[in-house]
């Protein structure tokens, strides 16, 4: 188990860092989604991997879950949550008023450049 | 244990709603709640700043859950100069977004500033990591909204680009936390003091990969090369009020170095060595020389004040990385004085803007009271760029004084003093051009009305503080030292953290509670 999670996390980094260098809006919005879901992943497993350990104290029961962790996650979800709806708003307003959805500052030109060029 | 600790956070968190919902098209009745919030917040941060100036340290816990378990608010001489440092900015810029009418051209400007407090002064007075991560959270927020605040195609391509920045240096945040919590169990920074001693060498790995992680985090909130990319565009299309309080946001990053990598990870721990001197120093050094240089190569006024934004915090990082008593000193006199510094020369640029088309560098016909705003100009210039008689130059002095006898202290004053004529060829370059070869243009229509009177009153505020903070730097300069003594015998704040009883202290005595 511990060996699928971690290369889930690793692999949701790699192509959550890939998109993410990406010059466009779109491939760099779901770049930093998929950051945010490697990231509640790995913060959950912060806490160590237990498999149907309760998270709360009761008597006789010796192993337990951090519960620390899962609050730390829920925090993180709703803020990357509404972080990406955020982003997603601003992105569409500046799309919309300049018709150019690269993320990066362009330099002036007169002429069009050909359509897909990066 | 009092309540007033908390109050800086509370007060704005519930005004900013109320004025949302109350008075949400009233104006007029925002403005007068607005700038009396924040005169309040003053009061309050006044004396919470004068109560921890003889060393008592404030803490504050809440639901009285004791720490670790619970979350704490912790005051000390550093924080709360800090919370008094940002109300005090705040103040000039309500005015100046009042008077200018900055306020009244997009919705929710009151309430976004109201959580933009919020969240700075959070992050200054909280003593968790995870809660510090969440008011870096709250005032992005808040910054996302009033970065975009009156709209605008450019304003909203770097809007676009702040936010995706800021979204990585978040979840590279959260990366690091993970990793901490994992390595020690606990995110409480005093209790991380103490647990991150035990770590034995052979088992270093996480919690150093942590620090670093946690470094670049506040590296990216710092503006420090080569993570600075997103300052210039935002900070220039930002609204000019909106700007000028960013000055501090760079400053909450600097904060944050200097409370984690004195508190937790100190100079001296086997763990995080090399991380200051081999790493931070030239890069801060290599920010200070992007940033002048950025002053000479900008062509518009706005970028150019972004640029030496990014230079005056290279200085503040040179002074944080040698890690000394002296440094820190000399670095928490010079944060005060580029805050406010940044901070005037946002708004003067827009007093300019108000007279011109654009603000390229270009002749134009003379803006409408030229000769006061040049005036503010050639004062505001003259402390950014660090020359006598005002406090920037006696903050350069004090980090050359505190780098001296240091291993790099030749690259050091080498950098410092070259950059600081470059930033001075920069300004002057800025400055004939905005206001003497505009004497040389005819204009051809009539002039937009000038600035208002009360505009010119919060710039000259800001220009006073300047003033005060270099007739009394002797008193400044003593209160940053005694700042500094603090924050390297961390003692007293990892006893009261740790120890103060709440709940959960003593199970005994809370059987009987129940």
């Amino acid at each position: 188990m511990e060996l699928l999670i971690a290369s889930a996390i690793g692999i949701m980094t790699a192509a959550g860092i890939y998109l993410v260098l990406r010059l466009r809006t779109f491939p760099v919005i779901l770049g930093i989604s998929l950051l945010t879901y490697a990231v509640n992943i790995f913060l959950f497993t912060s806490g160590r991997l237990v498999v149907g350990a309760p998270p709360v104290l009761r008597d006789d029961i010796t192993t337990y879950t951090d519960p620390l962790p899962q609050a730390l996650v829920l925090t993180a979800i709703v803020i990357s949550f509404g972080m990406t709806a955020v982003v997603v708003m601003i992105g569409l307003g500046a799309f919309l008023g300049s018709d150019d959805d690269h993320v990066d500052d362009q330099p002036d030109r007169s002429d069009d450049a050909p359509e897909g060029t990066p | 244990m009092t309540h007033w600790l908390i109050a800086p956070v509370v007060l704005p968190a519930l005004l900013a709603p109320f004025i949302v919902l109350a008075a949400r098209y009233h104006i007029g009745i925002q403005r007068v709640f607005s700038i009396a919030g924040v005169l309040t917040l003053i009061v309050i941060s006044g004396a919470l700043a004068w109560n921890t100036s003889d060393g008592t340290i404030m803490l504050y816990q809440l639901g009285d859950w004791a720490a670790p378990f619970g979350i704490v608010l912790v005051g000390d001489r550093l924080s709360t100069m800090m919370v008094l440092l940002t109300v005090v900015l705040a103040l000039f810029v309500l005015v100046y977004a009042i008077s200018s009418g900055w306020d009244d051209r997009g919705r929710h400007f009151h309430a976004l500033f109201q959580f933009q407090l919020m969240g700075i002064l959070g992050a200054f007075l909280t003593g968790d990591l995870f809660n510090l991560f969440v008011f870096f959270e709250v005032l992005l927020i808040a910054s996302y909204g009033l970065m975009i605040h009156a709209g605008g195609t450019k304003r909203l391509r770097a809007g676009v680009q702040y936010v995706l920045f800021n979204l990585i240096g978040s979840t590279l945040f959260l990366f690091a936390l993970g990793a901490i919590y994992a390595e020690t169990g606990t995110l409480n920074m005093a209790d991380l003091a103490n647990r991150v001693t035990l770590i034995t060498p052979d088992e270093t790995v996480g919690i150093r990969v942590a620090a670093v992680l946690l470094l670049l985090v506040f590296a990216i909130k710092a503006a420090l090369v080569p993570l600075h990319f997103w300052l210039p565009s935002s900070y220039a299309e930002a609204p000019a009020p909106v700007a000028a309080l960013f000055a501090i946001m760079t400053k909450v990053g600097a904060y944050a170095i200097i409370r984690v990598y004195t508190l937790i990870f100190p100079p001296d721990l086997a763990v995080t060595s090399g991380l200051h001197d081999v790493w931070l120093l030239p890069a801060a050094l290599i920010s200070l020389a992007v940033g002048m240089i950025g002053v000479l190569a900008a062509k518009q006024l706005d970028r150019l004040v972004a640029f030496s934004i990014i230079g005056s915090m290279g200085m503040v990082l040179v002074s944080i990385a040698l890690f000394s008593p002296v440094g820190i000193a000399a670095a928490l006199y010079y944060i005060v004085h580029s805050t406010l510094a940044g901070a005037a020369l946002f708004l003067i640029t827009d007093l300019v803007r108000s007279g011109r088309s654009n603000l390229e560098l270009t002749p134009q016909p003379p803006v409408s009271g030229a000769t006061l705003t040049a005036g503010l100009f050639f004062i505001g210039a003259i402390a950014m760029a660090g020359l006598p008689p005002l406090s920037g130059f006696l903050g350069k002095l004090l980090v050359l004084d505190a780098a001296y006898g240091t291993d790099l202290m030749v690259w050091i004053w080498a950098i410092v003093l070259g950059s600081s004529l470059i930033s001075i060829v920069g300004f002057a370059r800025a400055g004939s051009i905005l206001f003497w070869k505009a004497k040389s243009v005819d204009a051809t229509e009539a002039a937009p009305p000038p600035p208002a009177t009360m505009s010119y009153v919060a710039v000259g505020g800001l220009i006073t503080m300047l003033a005060a903070h270099t007739i009394f730097a002797g008193q400044v300069h003593g209160y940053t030292t005694t700042i500094a003594a603090q924050l390297f015998a961390p003692e007293p704040y990892i006893s009261t953290v740790v120890d103060t009883p709440g709940k959960l202290s003593d199970p005994t005595e809370k059987e009987e509670d129940h």
